[in-house]
């Protein structure tokens, strides 16, 4: 019987170890259905493309499926919009030829190993220019692919600073730190005296943020942080931490994490009865779909570069609404702004060599959903934050 | 301070208290048929979305969607056994086990085909008001999961020690061979066992999405693994060692979580298995089995 339970127990090692990573059989199929899309419409723009213009191919990744599908999705629907209008407005024109974009969309999960896959079969399927990957671990894993390969990439929504680090790289979103530097400047600046916060150190966007938060915070004063707890991927329960939280008088909780586990958290302060103020990083954006009950995020700020509401986007929300029956995320913003920053590169550089491309990027300025971006030489954004918050069950500008 | 021990104590609880409902169907499968059904907490997860369909989608009052949820887990119980493990049941031990790893792995591939991995919220169903004992609030969930946890722990003991089908299931734990020789029904035993043991992962699928209000395939896993850590604690086969063990883990979990460190809470928490299995082999509160030579 011993036996049994020792064997038992070695197999429960293995299982937990397996636990982690065990969500993936079934997502192969939804991957390879997409693909199947992408081909089909890859295959509508060839018999298209008999008027005169030459394609131009977008590769592009992010989950189209798994906890943070809603990145993905929202990017994805976010460049067709883009692509269909500039298709509609007659091509990009470079020189003597006129281009027509055309989208290629692997998901990728939000995972690292089938980011490189998805990365390898746009590389074999070819393509001109790379917008990917829509979350920070999936798009580290593929910065020297992409920097091997010679293709311009432009992530839409992947916030770590080495993200950037080739000189092929470009982003469109701001960096993890300084998101932390914001969100800590909003906190200094609306008076808060205690502030807490709960992070995922097991995931570079929540502690790269939380470092530059802590450093900024603490160097105004180094009494306003009066709890700082972290928790791991795939986490489920916060109350421990919430707990700690609630002991510790703060009057406010930043918690830099995707909406998958603010939704658990926010839940679960609101049960064990917490009265404090909540402000969130760019990750909360989609909360609002993953709670049950919208009034535990009521009141709650975080930062996004974008909101459906503003007048500056309505043709593109209509647009969107229209196609998908959705209100547009930043994410889908950014996928929308990125497919732009490629065609004013290629408009500028006059040529679609990587090289030129690349050269173009820091010469261009967009005027995009998500406010006037120019590229310096290090890949980075120059653009302003927005706060949205949640009122009414809604998102709005502040 | 020593409000915050009790809130710490009380959030022990609570999740203990889900863990014990789990050892329970555990330890009872282990006891009687002699074999660790690793499927459990996939039924488990199998369970919260059968009760998902049954509220969100057919739209049945809470109470039919409950009965029906453990219905079906029962069902598909008896028939994971029927199928996968009674053809088994001569082989050695190790392969019973590998079945039962890919049962787990079969159950949680066909849950992600139909609903795939995007998590699903689900309103909680169970809305039971917290209570306030003098600084510490106890949520209402918590104080339903460990009354049910204490009412099945008592009834199932009552069951097994008192009632007829009960006799029968101690007769085949202890000797399979001369119960069947002693006209008892074998086969319908160990059924009745696994029906009653799935329909506990039932009832621990309600509470679990219950408290965290979230679908996803892959929910019971890690619940289902840690619970059958608690049935070993408290000592496998033994009703009332699989609830302290649940509890115990629980709180060590949550104790060290908030005061030593978030990181280390599991390995703390297999540590004190690895040293209670050191000192007292057969678990807390398991019973020393004598081997004939």
């Amino acid at each position: 019987m011993k036996k049994a339970i020792s064997v038992g127990l070695v197999a429960a090692v293995a299982l937990s170890m397996a636990a982690c990573g065990s969500s993936d059989t079934a997502e192969t199929t939804a991957a390879s259905d997409t693909t199947a899309a992408a081909g089909s419409e890859a295959e509508q723009a060839e018999s298209g493309a008999d008027d005169g213009m030459e394609e131009f191919i977008i590769g592009s990744t992010g989950p189209l499926t798994g906890a943070n599908a809603s990145y993905g999705t929202s990017v994805k629907q976010g460049e067709e919009i883009a692509i269909q209008e500039i298709n509609e407005a007659g091509g990009v024109q470079v020189g003597d030829t006129t281009y027509k974009l055309v989208l290629n969309f692997q998901d990728d999960e939000a995972k690292e190993d089938k980011a490189v896959t998805a990365f390898n079969t746009l590389v074999d399927d070819g393509m001109n220019a790379y917008v990917g990957a829509v979350t920070t671990g999936a798009c580290l894993a593929q910065t020297d692919l992409s920097y091997e390969a010679n293709i311009l990439q432009i992530t839409p929504s992947a916030s770590a600073e080495a993200v950037t680090e080739n000189p092929n790289v470009f982003r469109m979103c701001f960096t993890d730190p300084l998101q932390g530097q914001m969100i800590a400047q909003y906190v200094i600046d609306n008076g808060y005296e205690s502030v807490a916060v709960l992070w995922n150190n097991a995931d570079e966007y929540s502690a790269g943020i939380h470092d530059a938060f802590v450093e900024t915070l603490e160097a105004e004063d180094a009494g306003l942080l009066v709890a700082d707890e972290s928790f791991a991927t795939g986490d489920v329960d916060f109350n421990t931490q919430l707990t700690v939280i609630k002991n510790s008088g703060a009057k406010l909780l930043f918690v830099p994490a995707y909406y998958g586990d603010v939704a658990y958290i926010v839940q679960q302060a609101k049960d064990a009865g917490m009265d404090c103020d909540f402000v969130g990083s760019d990750g909360w954006d989609g909360v609002l779909g993953q709670v049950t009950d919208p009034s535990v995020v009521e009141g709650a700020v975080f930062l996004s570069p974008f909101l459906a509401t503003e007048e500056s986007a309505a043709d593109f929300v209509s647009k969107y609404e229209a196609a998908y029956g959705a209100t547009p995320d930043q994410f889908a913003a950014d996928g929308y702004d990125c497919v732009y920053a490629i065609k004013a590169a290629m408009e500028q550089a006059g040529s679609i060599e990587t090289e030129a491309l690349i050269q173009a990027m820091t010469e261009i300025t967009i005027d995009g959903l998500t406010g006037q971006v120019s590229f310096d030489e290090s890949g980075e954004p120059d653009k302003t934050a927005k706060f949205v918050q949640i009122l009414d069950g809604e998102y709005t500008a502040m | 301070m020593l409000t915050s021990i009790m809130e710490q104590l009380m959030n022990g609880l609570r999740t203990g208290s889900i863990y014990a409902l789990i050892a329970l169907g555990y330890t009872m499968v282990y006891g009687i048929a002699k074999m660790i059904n690793f499927a459990h907490g996939d039924i488990i997860m199998v369970g919260a979305y059968t009760l998902y369909i049954g509220i969100a989608l057919l739209h049945l009052p809470v109470i039919a969607a409950m009965l029906l949820t453990a219905a079906v887990c029962s069902v598909l119980g008896v028939l994971i056994e029927k199928i996968a493990y009674k053809p088994l049941r001569k082989a050695p031990p190790l392969a019973v086990l590998i079945t039962a790893i890919g049962m787990s792995y079969f159950l949680q591939s066909v849950a992600l085909l139909i609903f795939s991995s995007t998590p699903i919220p689900f309103k909680s169903v169970i809305n039971v008001e917290a209570v306030q004992v003098g600084p510490v609030s106890i949520s209402g969930i918590t104080i339903v999961t460990l009354a049910v946890t204490t009412v099945i722990m008592i009834v199932l003991t009552l069951f097994i020690n008192k009632t007829k089908a009960g006799s029968a299931m101690r007769a085949v734990s202890e000797d399979r061979g001369a119960a069947e020789l002693m006209g008892i029904n074998v086969n319908a035993t160990i059924s009745m066992t696994f029906a009653i043991g799935s329909a506990l992962a039932a009832v621990a699928g309600i509470l679990y999405i219950c408290q965290y209000q979230s679908l996803r395939p892959t929910l019971g896993a890690l619940p289902g693994i840690k619970a059958f850590v608690a049935a070993v604690l408290g000592g496998i086969g033994s009703v009332p060692g699989a609830m302290l063990g649940g509890i115990v883990l629980g709180l060590i979990e949550s104790l060290s979580k908030a005061y030593i460190s978030t990181e280390l809470a599991d390995a703390i928490v297999f540590g004190v298995l690895v040293v209670v299995l050191l000192v007292k082999p057969s678990g807390l509160l398991g019973k020393k089995t004598l081997v004939k030579v």
